[in-house]
C-alpha cells in the first residue's frame, strides 16, 4: 500500500472521530482547540489507518464499473471460482487484523499532506489452536509532512486462517 | 489538562466503558469513515453466506479507536508517544466494551517525563478484546 499524498482535513477528522464514539471538541471545534495546549484541531490516535482513503489501489474499497465481492442481486459480487482444497475460509476478505502500533513523533493536524512510505516487513507462521495454520504479515508505514520530517510510523500485523475463528 | 508525574503511580488505573451496545450503523460509520469498506463488517448477507461467520463484526481498528478515546482522556491531548494493540478476539453488534488503562511505569527520558500504560479492552461478559500499551508524555 503505497500513498502519495494523503491530505489531513478537518471534516475528516471530525467524521473519524464521530466514527470511534468521541466527543472531545480538540477534534472538531478549532475556537476550543485554540485556547488548549496543542493550540489547534488535532487527528485522534489512530487516524492515520485512513490515509486508506487516498489509495488509489485500496483493495477494500468497491471501484466505479467493477465488480465488488460484497452481496448485490448475489451473495457475491464475485464469480465463484471452485474452491481449492485447504483454500484459506474468508480468503476473499483478504485475513484478519493482528496487531496495530502507531509510533507518533507529532500528532497529525488538518493540512498536513503526508506521503505514505512503505517499508517491508516480516512474515512468519504459527499453528493455532481454533484456526489451523496461521500466516502473519507485517506491514510499516512511514508517514512523513511536507518538511520530510517523520510524523507518524504504523506497523500493521495481517493473519491469514485456514479457518473461520467464531469468538 | 494531561496528567503529571506528581499524580500518578505504578498501579493506578483508570477506565470507561467506550460503546455499550454496539449498533452495526457505527461499524458502517467506522467503514465510511476509515475506507476500509471489506464487506466483513458491514453486509450481512456477504458475512454470513459467504465468508461463514455468525454475523457482521467490528473492524479491529474500530475497537483500538474506540479504546483510543480512553487513553487520550486519560493522559491528555496530543500526549500520546506510542500507542499498539494486539485484537485478541472478535467484537460483535450488541457487544458493550470496557477499555482499562494501568500505569506500567513512570519514568523520565531525556527531558521527557514518561508513562507507560497497559491498556485492555475487555466485552460484557469480561473477555478480553484488545490488550496493548502506550506511552505519553506527562506533565512535571
Amino acid at each position: 500500500m503505497a500513498i502519495e499524498r494523503f491530505p489531513v482535513e478537518a471534516s475528516h477528522i471530525l467524521m473519524f472521530a464521530r466514527a470511534v464514539g468521541d466527543p472531545n471538541p480538540i477534534y472538531a471545534d478549532e475556537a476550543y482547540a485554540k485556547g488548549t495546549e496543542v493550540g489547534g484541531i488535532i487527528a485522534p490516535p489512530t487516524f492515520a489507518q485512513s490515509s486508506a482513503q487516498f489509495d488509489p489501489d485500496y483493495f477494500l474499497r468497491p471501484r466505479i464499473g467493477e465488480p465488488w465481492f460484497g452481496s448485490g442481486k448475489e451473495p457475491t459480487g464475485i464469480k465463484k471460482e471452485k474452491k481449492e482444497e485447504g483454500e484459506s475460509s474468508g480468503s476473499a476478505a483478504g485475513g484478519l487484523h493482528a496487531e496495530q502500533h502507531f509510533t507518533y513523533h507529532r500528532h497529525l493536524r488538518p493540512g498536513d499532506v503526508l506521503p505514505g512510505t512503505v517499508l517491508p516487513g516480516e512474515t512468519w507462521e504459527k499453528e493455532g489452536k481454533r484456526s489451523g495454520k496461521l500466516v502473519f504479515s507485517e506491514t510499516i508505514t512511514e508517514y512523513r509532512d511536507q518538511n520530510g520530517e517523520l510524523v507518524i510510523t504504523a506497523r500493521g500485523v495481517g493473519v491469514r486462517t485456514e479457518r473461520v475463528i467464531e469468538s | 489538562m494531561a496528567l503529571s508525574a506528581s499524580s500518578v503511580k505504578v498501579g493506578d488505573t483508570y477506565a470507561q466503558v467506550v460503546v455499550d451496545n454496539l449498533s452495526r450503523t457505527q461499524i458502517v460509520q467506522y467503514a465510511g469513515a476509515s475506507g476500509d469498506y471489506n464487506p466483513i463488517h458491514t453486509d450481512e448477507v456477504f458475512a454470513t453466506q459467504v465468508a461463514g461467520y455468525p454475523t457482521v463484526f467490528a473492524h479491529g481498528m474500530l475497537t483500538m479507536g474506540l479504546t483510543g478515546k480512553m487513553v487520550t482522556d486519560y493522559v491528555g491531548d496530543g500526549r500520546l508517544t506510542n500507542y499498539g494493540v494486539r485484537f485478541v478476539r472478535q467484537v460483535w453488534p450488541g457487544d458493550t466494551l470496557t477499555a482499562t488503562a494501568e500505569v506500567a511505569a513512570v519514568r523520565t527520558e531525556g527531558s521527557d517525563q514518561l508513562v507507560d500504560l497497559t491498556i485492555t479492552t475487555t466485552n460484557q461478559n469480561g473477555e478480553a478484546v484488545l490488550t496493548g500499551s502506550a506511552t505519553a508524555r506527562l506533565d512535571p
